[in-house]
């Protein structure tokens, strides 16, 4: 089962992350066993280093250092939970997604998706990855090849389309992405297809002209089925800073984003972009991307997710 | 977030204000500050780290007798600090005395380097040259598609090989553009992570086989800490000549062209800002530095108020004040001075003395043009001599001002003052004497 394996290739990808990021802090924890202000220190490295930001990193450790003067952790056994409860109740805020969340949820169909984000984030692979998840649970789906800007940008969603046995639905370079997911839409109510996956083209969110056409799409798609899109999935790349957080922003105020895809965790960055975003906002990470294959895509799920970045360290569970 | 930036160390340098020397006390609360700008605009944690120490090393003991605050100090030191740690403007491609000269472009997924492949390409074939791209990403869905595409757009050919592997395709390209006098060639990669062995290995080969005369690393302006890990890693195996930072048109703060300049010592040659492909820039590092900061119209105004108030002049002031020499006509050149600089609110608190206002008094420009004024409706005797401005003189003035005799009355009691005040303090006093004055306020 491909979410299956996908799981696994997570936690292999996460192990790296796991490694540098939490192995430091095992390596912190076991090496200390009172909370002191290098300790602090060393932990404040860790999480600005893996892009948790400034501000967010701050209030974890402000609520640790609180927490250890009321409750009295000692040991790095307890300081271990501590810490994995704080992550915890960061992420909390995105809401967890329900295990299983290919399943789709009850209502009329098709489930219109729009996939957004900035250039080169990961939206067109993650749109292949996940219509061939869509199609595995065994619905019908349909593509919409809404970036018509991009160079071969039609041409590299055909090849995930096939790739997915999924139908794709397109025009030429230079058409009106309005058009194209209009058509999408269309095409999958006429052939009573389950799924719509909308890709747009990659756009930074200060473009005003560009965002406005993106709100455009989005009405296109309200009215050709009243109640869609069912879901605006905002892609970010997990090398992405502190930008993360204006990217959310904007597109959210544009199209009202309802869920994060954080790509490219099969790196070395942290994703810890992930607690700031929860932190400042209460977008829900849904999907993580872990490589270049059809089968690297995975439902987040913030406790297999925390427990995933400690799993194997000398941090004890 | 801009504005709240610039606002927070104002409030910083406000308390440093009239404080003469540079001390560890008084920069900690700045660098403090400064340390979460750099953090915010992604600068690596360790690279942050070790500029703030760089930049306290250099401020510390300082005199800031013609400089305007300690903190306007500070920030210009780590402006200056910053644009050297970005290296110069080079936006240059070493090119091979046997042609065709090599060019190899490299990078994470997603960066850019086709779009830059092909800006390079349009950017060299505008300055004369003859180059041929090369399409060797064979994995990323239709990669070569849009080289090609990209190629079509600008006249510019595509070497295509479907058939070959990268190494293959990239070797082969040189014997290609050699017979079809091509006299540069571009040849573009598939987006890797740098912790992939088998693509690292792949573009290491790749650069075995062609013995590139220029490999560019091309990195997204929006990357976080990591930024310093792939760059390294790249570097380490590459040993890349250069940087390309894309995706500038954007509102990230670029902190990660610090990060990379701190971990591997090649220049920044271009920019992306756009994904049109006349969107690339020669790199500036004064503009990335003020980008990071957040508050390149602050450093403009440090600069500008150093210009105007130089060494010399203080100088001069300082002596003329202690002589209580100091007459309503130097009033009235600092005030000129002030004006040029631009709107008050900006220039205030950089002029040397400019604590002689205190907080709650609110000076707007109306005011200066009142006192101006004024001061302009005397004549020189009486701006050398305030003393022998009798009460007709002063019903003259307020006429010829267009203001009226009490404010009059006002500005020659505070400058008065002012003057008494400075009688009473030594040189090595001068800022508490200053600090003292009342700003007439019209
Ligand atoms: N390693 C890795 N690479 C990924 C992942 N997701 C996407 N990529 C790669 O990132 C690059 C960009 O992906 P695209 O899907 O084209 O990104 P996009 O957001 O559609 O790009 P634009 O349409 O140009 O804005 C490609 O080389 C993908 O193979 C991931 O989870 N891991
Ligand atoms: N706004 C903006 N977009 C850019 C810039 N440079 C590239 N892009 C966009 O970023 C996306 C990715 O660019 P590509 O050139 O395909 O990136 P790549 O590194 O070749 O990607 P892979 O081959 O998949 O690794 C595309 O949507 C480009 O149009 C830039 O300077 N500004
Ligand atoms: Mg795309
Ligand atoms: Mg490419």
């Amino acid at each position: 089962m491909a979410l299956f394996d996908a799981w696994k290739k997570l936690k292999d990808g996460l192990s790296k992350t796991r490694d540098s990021l939490f192995g430091k802090v095992a390596q912190l924890v076991n090496s200390k066993s009172s909370i002191d202000a290098d300790f602090l220190e060393k932990l404040e490295e860790i999480l600005i280093s893996a892009d948790v930001g400034a501000g967010t990193t701050q209030t974890i450790i402000e609520s640790i250092k609180k927490r250890v003067k009321q409750e009295g952790y000692e040991s790095s056994g307890e300081l271990t939970h501590l810490l994995k409860d704080e992550l915890a109740r960061v992420l909390q805020a995105t809401g967890d997604a329900a295990p299983g969340a290919l399943l789709l949820p009850e209502g009329p169909r098709p489930f219109v998706v729009m996939v957004v984000g900035v250039n080169g984030a990961g939206k067109t692979t993650t749109i292949g990855k996940l219509a061939y998840n869509y199609r595995e649970a065994g619905y019908s789906v349909v593509v919409g090849a809404a970036d018509t800007f991009r160079a071969a940008a039609n041409e590299q969603l055909e090849i995930w389309a096939k790739r997915a046995g999924v139908e794709i639905i397109q025009q030429a370079h230079g058409a009106d992405p309005g058009a194209v997911a209009f058509d999408a839409v269309s095409s999958a109510m006429a052939k009573k297809a389950e799924v719509v996956i909308i890709d747009t083209a990659g756009r930074l969110h200060t473009k005003t002209n560009l965002m406005e056409e993106l709100k455009k799409i989005r009405r296109v798609l309200e009215k050709r089925l009243p109640g869609a899109p069912h879901e605006v999935l905002l892609v970010l790349d997990a090398s992405t800073g502190q930008n993360a957080l204006q990217q959310v922003k904007h597109f959210t105020e544009a199209v009202q984003v309802t869920g994060l895809v954080l790509t490219k965790l099969d790196g070395t960055a942290k994703g810890g972009i992930v607690l700031a975003i929860s932190h400042d906002m209460q977008t829900p990470v849904k999907f993580v991307g872990v490589g270049e294959q059809i089968d690297d895509l995975q439902v987040f799920d913030r406790a297999a997710f925390v427990d995933a970045l400690f799993e194997g360290t000398e941090i004890a569970t | 977030m801009f504005e709240s930036l610039s606002q927070k160390l104002e409030a910083v340098f406000k308390k440093l204000r009239g404080e003469g020397k540079v001390t560890e006390a008084n920069i900690t609360e700045t660098l403090r500050e400064v340390r979460r700008v750099l953090l915010d605009a992604d600068v690596n944690y360790k690279v942050a780290k070790d500029f703030i120490e760089k930049v306290q090393a250099r401020a510390v003991g300082q005199e800031v007798l013609n400089s305007i605050t300690p903190g306007q100090l500070i920030i210009k030191i780590i402006y200056d600090e910053m644009v050297k740690l970005l290296g110069e403007s080079k936006a240059e491609i070493r090119t091979s005395n046997t042609p065709p000269t090599v060019i190899l472009v490299a990078g994470l997924q997603g960066s850019g380097k086709t779009t830059f492949s092909a800006k390079l390409a349009n950017f060299l074939k505008k300055k004369g040259s003859n180059p041929l791209l090369v399409a060797a990403d064979v994995y990323r869905p239709a990669a070569i598609d849009q080289l090609m595409m990209l190629g079509k757009q600008l006249g510019i050919p595509v070497y295509v090989d479907r058939e070959a592997g990268a190494v293959k395709i990239a070797t082969d390209s040189i014997d290609f553009a050699r017979k079809n006098i091509r006299d540069t060639v571009i040849i573009d990669t598939a987006g890797r992570l740098h912790v992939d062995e088998a693509m690292m290995q792949e573009v290491a080969a790749i650069k075995e086989k062609t013995s590139p005369h220029e490999i560019l690393f091309v990195v997204d302006a929006m990357t976080g800490q990591d930024a310093v890990n792939t760059a390294k890693a790249f570097h380490d195996r590459l040993n890349f000549d250069g940087v390309v930072l894309t995706k500038l048109d954007g509102d990230s703060r670029g902190g990660a062209a610090l990060s990379i300049r701190a971990v591997v010592q090649t220049p920044i040659k271009f920019i992306g800002v756009g994904e049109k492909l006349d969107a690339l820039e020669p790199f500036h590092p004064d503009r990335i530095a003020s980008r990071i900061l957040g508050m390149g119209d602050i450093v403009t105004l440090v600069e500008k108020a150093q210009e105007q108030f130089d060494q010399v002049k203080a100088v001069k002031l300082e002596e003329k004040l202690r002589k209580s020499q100091f007459t309503l006509e130097d009033f009235l050149e600092q005030l000129h001075e002030v004006k040029k600089m631009g709107p008050l609110s900006q220039v205030l608190s950089m002029i040397p003395g400019a604590n002689r206002i205190p907080n709650d008094v609110q000076v707007d420009d109306r005011a200066l043009v009142r006192i101006e004024a004024m001061i302009q409706s005397m004549t020189k005797e009486e701006r050398a001599r305030p003393s022998m401005i009798n009460g007709s003189r002063r019903r003259r003035i307020a006429v010829g001002s267009g203001t009226s005799v009490q404010e009059i009355n006002r500005l020659l009691k505070q400058f008065e003052e002012m003057q008494k005040m400075m009688r009473r303090f030594s040189k090595g006093n001068m800022k508490k004497a200053m600090r003292g004055m009342r700003f007439p306020t019209g």
